[in-house]
């Protein structure tokens, strides 16, 4: 319980710190933009072939969107050295990471919600028939990026080169995620859109796995 | 250092032994000709990669609990001798997938799992040379190396899973049922081989590296001192 409760405080935090300045969301949100607009450079987008090029499209957006955006999650406590005073406040250190995959989670799903009409309108791909089940995918998607990019932040943050180093840590990880929801997203994007339960049951998988390696190992990272 | 010149010499015997068992005593497969003799190099040498970074992973977890250092210079030496092998594996592929299938490449399951396994050990190798402390390099490349053999099952899976709902080209060839015996005894012998490879070459690393650390330590002595 204690964790559950340290971890909605710390959560609380990140969420104060996010929202004083927007800084992470807005240049986010105006990153995907641009990969979406740049991306209708790259094929004729039409409407059968945005259905077959958008979702995978829609993903690699999100995918190197959550590799900038995860960077300053642990090199932000670097600056005043607040990552100690994080590990003496907490009595589980799996509550620093709970809380800023939390809010890792909860900014890119805010990001994804924002830009997938803006999408649907510049492909020309309608989604509103079958939101729920999209914001449930994008969902599961998210706490995939998180989970592992949360855990990287925290190993890239301490190397030379981290800007550069976190995508390559984190993209050849995100693979299973990227086609999983890639594929759960197409599905609903058909016609006659169908619910994904063998890919978001997959999605879930992923998510379980790493976020039962994060509470074994996640608190060797944060050692001095 | 007399000893390990005479093992090297064994390995480069058997290595000839079993250049000669594939190329003069395996028998010409009947429909790709020649060219299949690749196979006894490739597909061992995709199957030790895979062991040598289950070794990896094995030193990386027993770093994590035990901290000692001779885990670290076990994962890192795997995994370098894993890549060798990896690379081996991704180069022989098109090498015989052009005659046979008349491509380079295809984005099949097995292949595209060798490509994402050769680019998660390359950066645990490039995270290696980022990182200057030696007790926090080896702590955070070991957690590395856990994320990212936890990836490898479910890269595959989720790669086999989405394939099948896919046309594919006609994939033939890999070993198991249909091998012709003397093919198969041409193959396990090249699979022990390159196991043997694999442990010598794994050893060999492992002795710099401990060379390393301890002229680091003594560095460090010194700097103190």
């Amino acid at each position: 319980m204690a964790l559950l409760s340290n971890t909605a405080v710390l959560l609380g935090k990140e969420l104060r710190t996010e929202f004083r300045s927007r800084e992470l969301l807005t240049t986010t949100v105006v990153f995907i933009l641009t990969i979406v607009v740049l991306f209708s450079f790259t094929f004729d987008p039409s409407v059968n072939e945005s259905r077959r090029f958008g979702p995978g499209l829609l993903w690699l957006a999100f995918l190197f969107a959550a590799s900038l955006m995860l960077q300053p999650c642990f090199l932000r406590e670097q600056t005043n050295d607040t990552l100690s005073a994080l590990r003496l406040s907490v009595n589980d250190p799996f509550a620093i990471f709970l809380a800023k995959l939390a809010a890792n989670t909860l900014f890119l799903l805010l990001t994804q919600v924002l830009l997938l009409p803006v999408f649907s309108i510049l492909y020309n791909v309608p989604v509103l028939g079958a939101f729920p089940q999209l914001i449930l995918v994008m969902f599961m998607g998210s706490l995939g990026l998180s989970v592992t990019g949360t855990a990287l932040s925290a190993i890239s943050a301490q190397a030379r080169m981290r800007e550069l180093l976190l995508p390559l840590l984190l993209l050849p990880l995100l693979t299973p995620v990227l086609i999983a929801s890639t594929e759960a997203t197409a599905s609903l994007l058909v016609l006659n859109p169908i619910m994904p339960w063998k890919w978001l049951g997959f999605l879930l998988g992923f998510d379980v796995v790493f976020l039962t390696a994060l509470w074994l190992f996640g608190e060797y990272l944060l050692e001095e | 250092m007399k000893k390990r010149i005479l093992i090297a010499a064994v390995v480069v015997i058997l290595m000839s032994f079993a250049a000669y068992a594939a190329l003069f005593v395996a028998p010409t497969e009947s429909k790709m000709g020649t060219i299949q003799r690749i196979f006894y190099l490739h597909a061992p040498s995709g199957m030790v990669a895979l062991l040598s970074f289950f070794v990896c992973f094995v030193g990386n977890l027993a770093y994590v609990f035990t901290r000692k250092p001779k885990w670290d210079w076990l994962g890192v030496s795997a995994a370098e001798v894993g890549m060798a092998f990896c690379t081996v594996l991704i180069l022989t592929g098109p090498i015989w997938a052009h005659p046979v299938w008349g491509i380079w490449w295809t984005w099949d399951a097995r292949l595209t799992l060798t490509f994402v396994l050769w680019l998660l050990y390359t950066s645990y190798l490039l995270l290696r040379t980022l990182v200057e402390d030696p007790d926090r390099r080896a702590l955070i490349s070991a957690i590395y190396g856990i994320f990212a053999f936890l990836d490898v099952p479910l890269v595959y899976g989720s790669i086999r899973w989405w394939r099948t709902q896919h046309p594919q080209p006609v994939i033939m060839g890999g070993s198991g049922s249909g091998l012709e015996p003397t093919m198969a005894r041409v193959f396990w012998f090249w699979f022990l081989n390159l196991v043997i490879l694999m442990i010598f070459l794994i050893h060999e690393r492992y002795a710099l590296e401990a060379m390393r650390g301890e002229v680091q330590s003594i560095e460090r002595e010194a700097e103190a001192a």
